[in-house]
């Protein structure tokens, strides 16, 4: 009996396991938060209440551009919904203009990483990347509910 | 019997009597509008647009120019769709014959220059508190943008929301035209962003819960709700839901539509930035700050998640 319920435990949590590295919805969902965690500290200096610093606003700029080759593939059909999501159906709907769009926004930060190396750079470069995130999120992201 | 149907008769005349008149449009009574008429400063005037947003609805859909004020764009609602008229200069089509008192009174009265009620989705209910003086710059402005030829289409509402006149009794439960109090405990700084927020920026209008006539429900003033246009959820404004973020944080997010979390905002706010980050920053600084001072409400109960 022992034997059976510790064979089943160890089942349970394979299975989980499993799921949580299977789970493109909860995958894409913390990729989002890191940028959002990033681009505020950026945020900060932007708004003058932190002096500029170089490494905070790469640190960002990095984590926007792997999020970009990495996000693509976390849409597959078969993560269109539960887990509490706000993508749009439509992702599916227009795959190639929705992958054009990462493409886009990580070309877009990684030029922004290699031009801004100073405060005046920065104030000039940064901001136009993060129009990236409102195009799409409006075309793709469900308003909040 | 006989005598009986009379007593009907009368007083149901006499209800269509007393609800015609108190359903009559009353235009302001302006002392000076003459004096009002060219006296207003376009410059002045083009703070009180930006402010007001009078661009995200009358700005014609489907172009990039947010001057030009040709109208078309439908507001969904329960009550039917509203499709905002064209403001521009144009004299036949747009405003460009109006006279200051008139712009006056479709702000503070919501009546038009042929003396019908306007529909309510043109916030006059904010626009109320709006000084004449204010007005007169607003007009001087709105002169100075282009003519765009092309009325926009008539409203579409069922009935019975589609008799204007039933707007006179809807104003008489839901439409006060007071005007801002001054208030000695707060600065000048806190005064403006009220009078901006309160008599132009109408921020409470989206961010608020409306109740079955369409008229915001006090108790959840800046609290929230269910977004009429879109079906999403507006997000609450008080300090009950933004207690971290800072004043700089509302103004920063007013000018670049970028969240303290890191976030942007998204669909019908992000026009609102457009028009908002047209301001000078001092007036910015002046709306975050009084939103900042909004009391903390809790938001109406979200409709349980499926």
């Amino acid at each position: 009996m022992i034997r059976i319920i510790l064979t089943m435990g160890v089942l349970v949590a394979g299975v989980t396991t499993v799921m949580g590295q299977a789970d493109p919805i909860a995958a894409r969902k913390n990729t989002m938060k890191d940028v959002a965690k990033a681009n505020a500290e950026v945020g900060k200096i932007m708004k003058g209440e932190a002096p500029f610093k170089l490494e905070t606003v790469q640190a960002a700029l990095k984590v926007m551009a792997d999020s970009a080759k990495t996000m693509p593939d976390l849409y597959p059909d078969t993560a269109k919904t539960g887990g509490e999501t706000r993508a749009l159906p439509k992702i599916w709907e227009a795959k190639a203009d929705f992958t054009a769009q990462w493409a886009k926004f990580g070309k877009d930060a990684t030029e922004a990483a290699a031009k801004i190396t100073d405060e005046a750079s920065f104030k000039a470069s940064y901001g136009a990347v993060l129009r990236n995130c409102d195009a799409c999120h409006d075309a793709y992201r469900a308003p909040k509910t | 019997m006989a005598g009986r149907a009379l007593i009907i008769i009368t007083l149901a005349a006499c209800a269509g009597v007393a609800g015609w008149t108190l359903s009559a449009p009353r235009p302001v009574a302006l002392a000076d509008a003459a004096g009002l008429e060219g006296a207003g400063d376009a410059q002045r005037g083009k703070v009180f647009f930006d402010a007001g947003g009078c661009a995200s609805c009358h700005a014609t859909p489907g172009q990039d120019e947010r001057l030009k004020l040709g109208g078309g764009l439908e507001l969904k609602s329960p009550f039917g769709s509203f499709i905002a008229p064209n403001i521009s200069s144009h004299r036949e089509d747009g405003i460009g014959a109006w006279k200051v008192a008139d712009l006056v009174n479709a702000m503070q009265a919501g009546v038009s220059p042929a003396g019908q009620h306007y529909y309510p989705a043109f916030p006059y209910t904010t626009y109320a508190k709006a000084r004449p003086a204010d007005i007169a710059d607003l007009m001087a402005y709105l002169r100075s943008l282009p003519a765009v030829a092309g009325k926009a289409q008539d409203h579409k509402l069922g009935f019975p929301f589609n008799v204007r006149r039933g707007l006179g009794l809807w104003k008489l439960v839901n439409f006060k035209q007071d005007a801002l109090h001054h208030d000695p405990a707060q600065g000048a700084d806190w005064s403006r962003g009220r009078y901006l927020t309160e008599a132009f920026a109408h921020c409470a209008e989206c961010h608020s819960t409306r109740d079955a006539l369409g008229a915001i429900d006090p108790t959840y003033r800046y609290a929230g709700g269910v977004d009429m246009d879109g079906g999403g959820w507006v997000p609450n404004i008080t300090q009950a839901a933004i207690a971290d973020w800072s004043a700089k944080d509302i103004a920063w997010m007013l000018k670049s539509g970028d969240t303290p979390e890191g976030d942007v905002v998204g669909g019908s706010m992000k026009s609102v930035v457009k028009n908002m980050a047209q301001l000078p920053d001092a007036d910015r600084d002046a709306i975050a700050l009084y939103i900042k001072s909004l009391p903390a409400r809790a938001g109406p109960p979200k409709p349980q998640k499926k």
